[in-house]
């Protein structure tokens, strides 16, 4: 083969061939067992609950319990949003500084979930850990985006008005206006996102949906629990509905008023977390640098190395089946094939697999099929393909084809695909980074990824090893973000990114 | 005389509500080989499509945009035009890597067209002359008795334009061709169409007409 592929198209088969082969290793590496004896009864069990939920009454829970989960994760997500936004706003006004940039990475690096965990040991399972465990990584992810989006508006506006040294004036005048629009679509977008943090945060102890839907589905009341479920549904694809400008004051105000962020730690307890429980065992007990070393040693060897390990298998694997899948799905979606019946279903199917949290997706197939790898590779994979091949589909209605083009699988192989490559590649370039956040937290209901071992250390106390490892799977995001970035530019895929990424697609 | 291939009688033809020919009456017989000439925006765009309706299975197709697929090879975009010949499996290996017999047959009408070289680059790397050349390549790999083509030679210099257009007409029986070029609706064609604002104004045998005849077609 030649150093540079005759053809565009080789340059991307060439990328796509060796991801295959990364994702063909993890699925040799990977744990598949199905561990459960009869999923097939299982499934049924879970469908039939699926087939008729219960939401009230002697199956389900008391009307007051579930007003209280869902004010409560309304509550959440919009104090979340909002403090995540204006934190994110600030930071974005400092884009151009290398310290902020590298801050917000490091924040949104972190997910809603550990996040979670941490602040539940200096401010108890309250309001406040539930508000900062969406508002800290969202304003790591806004700073970005408003970040981004300042960079990229058109500077004449500003660059045309009399010279003074007014920056705010300049700001608000000539370059805000600019990003108004897109920056609050994305702002509703996030909080679509944060519904479903806010929701995922019940599997920690927080009382929002999610934690008397995982009571329910370990129980076994499927009913219920799947009532629970489609309450999210409906929250999530009724925004567009009740999401009113004029209204935002009025929910937020709300949302301060049922669940104040208020801890129940002081200030004392949050100093003691800091330079006592987050500082490594040995040191803490002044047994020395030598301890230190074998502290460390210790933990990579039995935590930190397979954490890293499973984590990077399983989120290789699930990004390998995201692929396929999504190659396979969009299609059901795009103009250019099937006919209205099938367009519908790949519609319908489509927004159920993006609404469901993949977290959830997980937690449904963990008790399907039992505890190994396989379902959390078929979470990511549904969830994250369902999104791309939901993103690839539209950007395929913008493909106009000559009046003589094949059809069916010809004109998938030779017209549709190497013009959608692009975007296609981009996007899961893009999607790799969250797959792999997703893929640590994962561990929390007992695959044992990065999330595993931290949820253990939190279990035990042992805060300061839940730092180290919450500090690796930081440093593994951003080694990942890193890859995908120089993968992205090497393939000049930026562009593609940006445009189809970034909007409605971040983090 | 042969049957009629195609056959307009009072023809509205036009894309949605805009009209381009508000009655058209013309036939083609088989075996005629027809210049279609007429300045831009005359419809010769709109009969091609119309023409192409009637006869979709006979009809080697060479529109205007070229519509390749920029980012494949000149291999692949003339073997596009064959798409319907083989079965599926067989085009999504040629695909991958395409079978030995494809490869002679591909390469060697890429040679004619003077694309031997590029046979392997990807269009979007092609100059515009080079990606016209592989379009009426797809069309001539389409295999089919009527080429349709609009202004297939454009971007070529007048000898290539010629000889290749030559080379088309020889290998279909049947064929309406859209050009501005004269002097080749002249040298090629049997039979000559003027258009002027969706009106068929000329239709007579090339052999009766002169250059100066068609530059009638184009006075404002």
């Amino acid at each position: 083969m030649s150093a540079r592929p005759a053809t565009t198209a080789a340059g991307w088969r060439r990328a796509s061939g060796w991801l295959l082969l990364a994702g063909l290793l993890a699925f040799a590496c990977a744990d598949l067992a199905v561990t459960r004896t009869a999923p097939g009864a299982e499934l049924l069990r879970v469908a039939r609950g699926f087939l008729a939920p219960v939401w009230l009454g002697d199956d389900g829970l008391a009307a007051a319990e579930l007003g209280r989960a869902l004010a409560n994760t309304l509550a959440f997500a919009f104090q979340g949003v909002a403090f995540g936004a204006a934190g994110g706003f600030l930071l974005a006004l400092f884009w151009h500084r290398r310290a902020v940039r590298a801050a917000a990475a490091s924040v949104r690096a972190v997910h809603e979930l550990f996040w979670g965990l941490l602040l539940m040991q200096v401010a108890g399972l309250s309001p406040l850990t539930g508000v900062l465990a969406i508002a800290l990584p969202y304003a790591g992810i806004f700073a970005k985006v408003f970040g981004e989006m300042l960079e990229e508006a058109d500077p004449a506006p500003a660059a045309s008005l009399p010279r003074q040294r007014r920056r705010l004036s300049t700001l608000f005048y000539a370059r805000l206006p600019l990003i108004a629009a897109d920056a609050r679509a994305y702002t509703a977008y996030r909080l679509e996102c944060a519904l479903r943090a806010s929701a995922i945060l019940g599997f920690i102890g927080l009382p929002t949906l999610g934690f008397h839907l995982e009571t329910a589905f370990r129980e076994g009341l499927y009913a219920q629990g799947a009532g629970l479920l489609y309450v999210l549904f409906a929250l999530i694809l009724s925004q567009r509905l009740w999401l009113r400008a004029r209204l935002v004051p009025v929910y937020l105000l709300a949302a301060l008023l049922w669940a104040p962020p208020l801890g129940q730690g002081d200030w004392a307890t949050l100093a003691r977390f800091v330079t006592q429980d987050l500082v490594p065992a040995p040191l803490a007990r002044d047994q020395g640098w030598a301890a230190l070393g074998d502290w460390a040693w210790m933990l990579w060897r039995e935590q930190v190395g397979p954490g890293l390990w499973h984590t990077l298998v399983l989120g290789m694997a699930a990004l390998l089946l995201t692929a396929v899948l999504a190659l396979l799905l969009f299609p059901l979606r795009s103009p250019l094939f099937g006919n209205r019946a099938t367009r519908l279903l790949g519609h319908g199917l489509l927004v159920v697999l993006r609404t469901t949290p993949e977290f959830f997706l997980a937690f449904f197939l963990l008790i399907i099929l039992g505890p190994s790898m396989l379902p959390g590779i078929l979470a990511l994979a549904l969830h994250t393909g369902a999104i791309i091949a939901h993103l690839t589909g539209r950007f395929s209605e913008g493909l106009r084809l000559r009046a003589d083009s094949a059809r069916g699988v010809n004109r998938y192989a030779y017209e549709v695909l190497p013009r959608l490559s692009p975007s296609f590649l981009a996007l899961l370039l893009y999607r790799w980074e969250i797959i792999m956040r997703e893929t640590a937290v994962l561990g929390i209901l007992g695959i044992h990824t990065l999330g595993f071992y931290i949820d253990s250390s939190v279990a035990e106390f042992r805060f300061d090893r839940t730092l180290v490892l919450i500090l690796a799977t930081v440093c593994l995001n951003l080694a990942v973000d890193a890859f995908s970035r120089w993968l992205r530019a090497r393939l000049r895929l930026a562009g593609e990114g940006r445009r189809l990424g970034s909007k409605k697609d971040s983090p | 005389m042969s049957e009629a291939l195609f056959r307009f009688h009072g023809a509205r033809l036009g894309h949605g509500d805009a009209t381009v020919f508000a009655a058209l009456d013309l036939s083609v017989r088989r075996g005629e080989t027809v210049a279609l000439l007429g300045a831009s925006g005359s419809g010769k765009s709109t009969l091609l499509a119309a023409l192409r309706e009637q006869r979709q299975a006979l009809c080697a197709w060479c529109p205007q945009e070229q519509a390749l697929v920029p980012m494949l090879s000149v291999f692949h975009n003339i073997y596009m035009g064959g798409l319907h010949r083989h079965g599926t499996w067989h085009n999504l290996r040629t695909l991958l890597r395409p079978a030995a017999a494809d490869r002679a047959e591909v390469g060697a009408l890429a040679a004619e067209l003077g694309l031997a070289d590029k046979l392997f680059t990807s269009v979007d790397r092609l100059s515009g002359g080079q990606a016209q050349r592989t379009a009426l390549g797809r069309a001539l790999y389409t295999r089919r008795p009527v080429l349709l083509g609009d202004e297939p030679v454009s971007n070529l210099d007048e000898h290539q334009g010629l000889a290749l257009m030559q080379r088309a007409l020889a290998t279909h029986d049947t064929a309406v061709v859209a050009m501005h070029d004269r002097a080749l609706a002249l040298a090629c064609f049997q039979r000559v169409l003027g258009l002027r604002h969706g009106e068929l104004v000329l239709d007579a045998p090339a052999a009766a007409l002169t250059l100066a005849d068609l530059d009638e077609l184009y006075r404002p």
